[in-house]
């Protein structure tokens, strides 16, 4: 009869204390660790900086062309 | 040899935020979760677009000090690369505000300011658009601007701070940046990402005007 309400007793603190450890792992924001562990994010990193990238080079190409016009029409020598 | 180092440097400091801006570590913060890295390229929109008004108010009133035309091109090119990256800002920060905010456009001060300011700017391109006579256009567009800018002004930087309803930080008694809520971290990739952007901004407008100096040459050919 003891033994029984020890075990309930042992029992439910064993069962607080899960519960308290699931809320403290429920207590932080969820953030993208995994993602960010696994190396996957730096695909995205390298597909952005393409765009980015791409993009810059096409400005410095329409730059250029510009300042050819601005030879052509003598404005700048 | 014209100096193209500063260009250079807005694609890399752009290209630095784009990489850190994702790698570095930031803060785990409710709500926001990762969405907090949106400010690297959400915020520095804005920043751009606040620096082109300002250097198109610049511009518009050296050209009210002698009239010369080229500084009502420079005027109006910066406004119109600044109304690009305010577009850009609205649309970022409404895909921004769905995902935290829970809907697009929530009845934001900032928000609402914005959209009045924006249509402050509209109206300053209807005005040129309808003068023809090109001295004329300059004197009323560039005194236009002064007003344009004031009330853009007021609307996004001075009003949402006293309303008492605006999520968006440094509203309603909260600091904004330089108080609790940027740490070292995330400074070190956001102000790089503001002047990088700046600096892309600042060549756009350059690339645009150039563009117009050759549209006024050609005519001018044309005519003689």
């Amino acid at each position: 009869m003891l033994y029984k309400r020890f075990l309930a007793l042992v029992l439910s603190v064993f069962a607080s204390a899960i519960a308290m450890a699931q809320d403290a792992a429920a207590d932080k924001p969820q953030m993208a660790d995994a993602f960010r562990a696994d190396g996957k994010i730096y695909v995205v990193v390298t597909v952005l900086s393409l765009v980015f990238v791409g993009l810059a080079v096409y400005l410095v190409m329409i730059d250029r062309k510009i300042s050819k016009l601005e030879k052509q029409a003598g404005i700048k020598k | 040899m014209k100096a193209h180092w500063w260009k250079a440097l807005g694609i890399i400091l752009v290209l630095y935020s784009i990489v850190m801006g994702f790698l570095g570590k930031v803060p785990a913060l409710w709500v926001l979760h990762e969405t907090i890295r949106n400010l690297y390229f959400h915020v520095t929109m804005w920043f751009a677009m606040m620096t082109l008004l300002t250097i198109s108010l610049g511009y518009s009133i050296a050209y009210l000090r002698g009239f010369k035309r080229e500084y009502d091109v420079i005027a109006t090119e910066a406004a119109n690369v600044a109304m690009m990256f305010g577009a850009v800002g609205i649309v970022t920060g409404m895909a921004w505000a769905n995902f935290t905010w829970g809907e697009p456009w929530p009845n934001d001060p900032k928000l609402n300011g914005v959209a009045v300011g924006m249509i402050a700017y509209i109206a300053y391109f209807i005005l040129r658009a309808s003068i023809d006579e090109q001295s004329k256009r300059g004197r009323i567009a560039a005194v236009y601007n002064i007003f344009a800018y004031v009330m853009f002004m007021v609307f996004v930087n001075a009003l949402p701070r006293m309303a008492d309803d605006s999520m968006h930080p440094g509203q309603a008694g909260n600091p904004g940046f330089g108080g609790y809520d940027l740490d070292s971290g995330m400074r070190a990739v956001f102000y790089p990402a503001v002047i990088g952007w700046i600096l892309m901004g600042v060549w756009l407008v350059n690339v645009r005007k150039r563009m117009r100096e050759l549209e006024f040459k050609f005519l001018q050919n044309e005519l003689d």
